[in-house]
């Protein structure tokens, strides 16, 4: 699966960061598979989620300027237009240097979804997919799965209401179950297979798509009415692209185990 | 005082106007709102466009397509690196499907309902274009099991013959970022089953996205004239 080239790049990666010159590498703690429903959109209604890792926290401003200067391609002035449009890293005051009135520990924003990918690449890791994301962040501090905890699901609502936490540093919101930080109340985060949601055209009835999904009543779909916060979610990845860049939108690597 | 001195100073009073004026001239450039919120509406001074309140660039910085080193455009879909299998097991790179117009669909062969009409209108578009200079692509949203033997029979089973009919197997992961370059949305429902948008796109022959028919059951017309129009570029 993985390109030679990645390989050599990678290689090199590791080389200097034995050097020490480097970012300490962001930890991963192992996510326990489980059976998962996805808001929508499967016929079973259930998926099945291998065991997988997560890192530990979103990747920050400064690991990603880390990245940019090991792989100039990803520079703000040579990233190609198909693969990051004009807000890729906007608010850096230049190619190396993050903006002045930036949190170097916060979570990268403004990236795309190429760019994200192409980081976790180079780190011999992978963007986690929606549902491995879901599984990972249902999880309170206390318990795997606190879906039908009340409490938990408003607090997330609330941290959804909360302007600016793309600022804040990475680990500022609480440590779940699973020993990961910030799933919910920083930012939103790519995944592999976000542009699986399907919200225009449909396969089988066309004309009648999922864009109904979001709206009143042809919502009873949905396998989790109450899960109001999953909704917004699975409505934000419906309604992006690729290479968009956004001042809310960060991402975090996963990988197989 | 001096009347030379005094010449110089007049002479060089008029050079600088003459600098002014030309500075005049330059910037007679036009200027455009970048999301074209206007259509093509233009400006003959630098601003913000009054729907989307961006600021307004100049005309030529959107004309002139910026190319890399290799002459691509970085808007091109060449620039994805990825590795495909034909339907005759060859191994390409997109690139090598430069210098053709290309109309692009995704499907899956094992689909019984959208992917049949999409790919009529492939058919219905290769000949009502009749170019040779057109080449016409379908890349499996099912590579695990779309291999390049399904995809020889599938071309036979559906008519799909002759060299500009290429089929395409990729990986799992350069497929999806493919489909993130037509912006088309795919999801597994069941192990045999995928729900998808149903997309056709144009292509130049720099491999930079130009046109896309969205829905099935659509008039052709509008691709076809588009697909005509970039072949003869």
């Amino acid at each position: 699966m993985i390109r030679l080239k990645y390989i050599f790049a990678c290689f090199g990666l590791l080389a200097f960061s034995l050097t020490g010159n480097s970012q300490t590498r962001t930890i991963m703690r192992p996510i326990k598979g489980g059976t998962l429903i996805p808001l929508y959109g499967l016929d079973s209604g259930k998926v099945w989620v291998d065991d997988f890792l997560l890192d530990e926290y979103p990747v920050t401003n400064e690991q990603y300027l880390d990245f940019v200067k090991k792989y100039p391609e990803w520079k703000r002035a040579n990233a190609k237009s198909i693969f990051a449009d004009g807000n890729y890293l906007s608010e850096w005051q230049s190619d190396l240097q993050l903006g002045s009135h930036m949190n170097p520990k916060a979570p990268i924003t403004n990236v795309s979804w190429f760019a994200a990918k192409a980081y976790c690449a180079c780190q011999d890791k992978r963007l986690p997919s929606v549902d491995e994301w879901e599984l990972a962040a249902r999880a309170s501090e206390t318990k795997a799965n606190a879906e039908n905890d009340s409490l938990f699901n408003t607090r997330i609502i609330e941290s959804y209401e909360t302007p600016n936490t793309y600022s804040k540093t990475v680990g500022s919101t609480y440590k779940n179950f699973w020993g990961i930080y910030d799933m919910h109340g920083l930012v939103w985060e790519w995944t592999s297979d976000f542009n699986s949601v399907l919200i225009s055209g449909e396969s089988r009835q066309d004309g009648e798509a999922d864009r109904n999904l979001f709206c009143a009543g042809a919502a009873i779909s949905a396998s989790n009415l109450r899960d109001y916060a999953a909704f917004m979610r699975y409505a934000f990845r419906g309604s992006i692209k690729a290479n968009y860049n956004i001042k809310n939108l960060g991402f975090r690597c996963a990988k197989t185990k | 005082m001096n009347p030379s001195y005094l010449k110089n100073i007049l002479s060089f009073i008029f050079l600088i106007s003459l600098f002014a004026c030309q500075t005049q001239v330059n910037s007679s450039e036009q200027y455009i709102c970048p999301m074209k919120c206007e259509d093509h509406k233009t400006y003959d001074h630098p601003g913000t466009c009054p729907v989307c309140k961006m600021d307004l660039v100049k005309v030529s910085s959107l004309e002139a397509p910026i190319l890399d080193e290799d002459g691509i455009s970085e808007k091109s879909i060449f620039n994805l690196q990825s590795e495909w299998k034909t339907q005759d097991n060859e191994t390409i790179h997109l690139t090598d499907l430069r210098g053709k117009v290309l109309v692009v669909v995704m499907i899956y062969t094992s689909c019984e309902a959208a992917c049949p009409r999409l790919v009529a209108d492939m058919r219905n578009i290769y000949s009502k274009v009749d170019d040779p200079d057109v080449n016409y692509v379908l890349v499996s949203i099912d590579p695990e099991k779309d291999t390049p033997e399904k995809l020889k029979a599938y071309a036979k089973e559906e008519h799909l013959e002759g060299d500009q009919w290429i089929l395409l197997q990729g990986k799992l992961d350069d497929v999806r970022e493919f489909s993130n370059v037509l912006s088309m949305k795919y999801k597994k429902i069941s192990p045999i089953d995928f729900s998808h948008t149903n997309i056709i796109s144009a292509f130049d022959k720099n491999g930079v996205l130009q046109y896309q028919q969205e829905g099935l059951g659509v008039s052709n017309d509008k691709l076809v004239q588009e697909v005509i129009a970039l072949s003869e570029q």
